[in-house]
């Protein structure tokens, strides 16, 4: 059998095996990779960075642990850039898994900013049927959330004081990893007409970059390449920028395994084909 | 790291072992963290849902505020659990018609705005230049008339026709080859995460 066929017949087994060395290289030999920072990772950074001090923004974190590995980044960056312009920030999530992760992420960004919960942010907790919890925000946030995730009441908070609904924050980001995005521009954007943007996993960012161009977005950051990008607008260097090495990686051996497979596919079936086998 | 960090994350770091060990074949190891999983997703769920929806949308409402008209959406609720009597599922109807009625009314208008219109706004009423976002605009009208074309079955695809719905079918492959590169990033991104996870565990454990 030769080489061409027997890469035909190889055991998915050692692609995986291939795949974990690869990823592994950059964990012991680490090196940075230059990344180029997209117009609509841009639009979003510059929208954070024109606001005033004490402006509000509101920043949803609509996905669960699963998908913590490209969204986490990117929400660091956001809320590092926000607490160090000194904005307000009212945080929210719609993932039924995101609580406890959103607490974390915040409590220690506001840490490191010596921020003040409930002063300078406050996070409203968690609520099921992202599409009524939207609409009702939109009448006043008290009405889905009477209190905060921590059960003090919000007229208590003074970071809630003069604050509504979506008409007094400056714009929405949602960071999500499943239909949620659909449901902020729907009920959202398209029902209260508030300035939106998305992070989003890789997998979902081409189904997006059509609200980009209508203006019902005016920013995307896709999957890990764009956490990157806002780290290094931010200047929050963080896990978007770490990855990038291993992503370079692993990509390179995904491609090689491309062409290998492509290269005797084509020329296993030539050689078919001349033999009256026909496609494989 | 404390020490009680250093036994949680030892058992996580166990559990991405167990669940990685699918990749070589199916075994005990994965079948266990696999349920462990999914039970603690269910259970947490539960009692999610028991306290940002039943506490203080049913039991605070109605018994601690006397806001007795909060009963009417909780039977409405009830009534959706005859769906597991046949004699008496035809009550559970009423709540479904609510409910799809309400969420119709709701939906419509902005479902149309959002997918149809603005989206069909964005496609016509920009106009076609002699430039880059001109040249962008323009392979925006083409791809998308061309994919569409793909998708008319009522004539045979032949000669301009033909043409039309093969440039269709290459603007579509580039979509789904796009899909297909940053659906690899994902994926990869996940097995990144864990990788740098268990590789700072190790060097914590290990010093390095």
């Amino acid at each position: 059998m030769k080489i061409l066929d027997k890469i035909m017949l190889i055991d998915r087994r050692w692609i995986y095996l291939a795949i974990g060395l690869a990823v592994i290289i950059p964990a012991i030999w680490s090196f940075e990779v230059p990344v180029t920072v997209s117009p609509e990772v841009k639009r979003i950074y510059d929208f954070v960075d024109q606001l005033e001090q004490n402006d509000y923004i509101f920043v949803a974190v609509d996905y669960d642990p699963s998908s913590l590995a490209e969204l986490n980044p990117m929400t660091e960056a956001i809320i590092n850039q926000a607490f160090a312009k000194n904005l307000k920030v009212v945080i929210v999530t719609l993932a039924q898994f995101g609580p406890g992760m959103v607490e974390e992420i915040t409590s220690r960004l506001a840490a490191n900013h010596q921020k003040i919960r409930g002063v300078d942010y406050c996070f409203l907790g968690y609520r099921p049927y992202p599409a009524i919890t939207i609409l009702a925000m939109g009448v006043d946030f008290r009405v889905p959330f009477p209190a905060d995730y921590y059960g003090t009441p919000l007229d208590s908070l003074p970071v809630m004081q003069g604050i509504k609904n979506f008409g007094d924050v400056k714009g929405v980001i949602d960071l999500t990893a499943g239909n949620t995005a659909d449901f902020w521009l729907i009920y959202g954007n398209g029902r209260y007409g508030f300035p939106l943007a998305i992070g989003i996993t890789g997998v979902m960012s081409a189904d997006y970059y059509q609200y980009l161009q209508s203006g019902q977005l005016f920013g995307i950051i896709p999957g890990v390449k764009g956490a990157a990008e806002y780290e290094d607008l931010v200047g929050f260097p963080g896990r978007g920028m770490e990855q990038m090495a291993y992503q370079v990686i692993a990509h390179s051996v995904i491609i090689l395994f491309i062409i290998m497979s492509n290269v005797a596919y084509f020329a296993t079936r030539t050689k078919k084909d001349k033999m009256g086998g026909g496609a494989l | 790291m404390t020490t009680g960090e250093l036994i949680l994350n030892g058992i996580a770091a166990f559990l991405t072992l167990c669940i990685f060990s699918f990749l070589y074949r199916d075994n005990p190891f994965y079948k266990f963290a696999e349920r462990l999983v999914a039970g603690v997703a269910t259970g947490y769920w539960t009692i999610l849902l028991y306290h940002t929806n039943f506490t203080d949308k049913v039991i605070e409402p109605i018994f601690v505020y006397g806001q007795w008209y909060y009963i009417i959406p909780s039977l409405l609720g009830i009534m959706m659990w005859t769906r597991f009597s046949r004699k008496w599922s035809w009550i559970s109807r009423y709540s479904i018609a609510f409910y799809i009625g309400i969420s119709s009314g709701v939906s419509i208008t902005v479902y149309l705005y959002t997918y149809l219109f603005k989206q069909l706004q964005a496609t016509i009423a920009t106009p076609i230049t002699f430039d880059m976002a001109g040249l962008n605009m323009f392979l925006i009208v083409v791809a998308v008339l061309s994919a569409l074309v793909y998708f008319f079955f009522s004539t045979p695809h032949k000669g301009v026709l033909g043409g039309i719905s093969k440039v269709g079918i290459y603007v579509i492959m580039i979509g789904f080859g796009a899909g297909f590169g940053l659906t690899v990033m994902g994926r990869v991104a996940l097995l990144v995460q864990r990788v740098i996870f268990l590789k700072d565990y190790f060097v914590v454990l290990f010093g390095g």
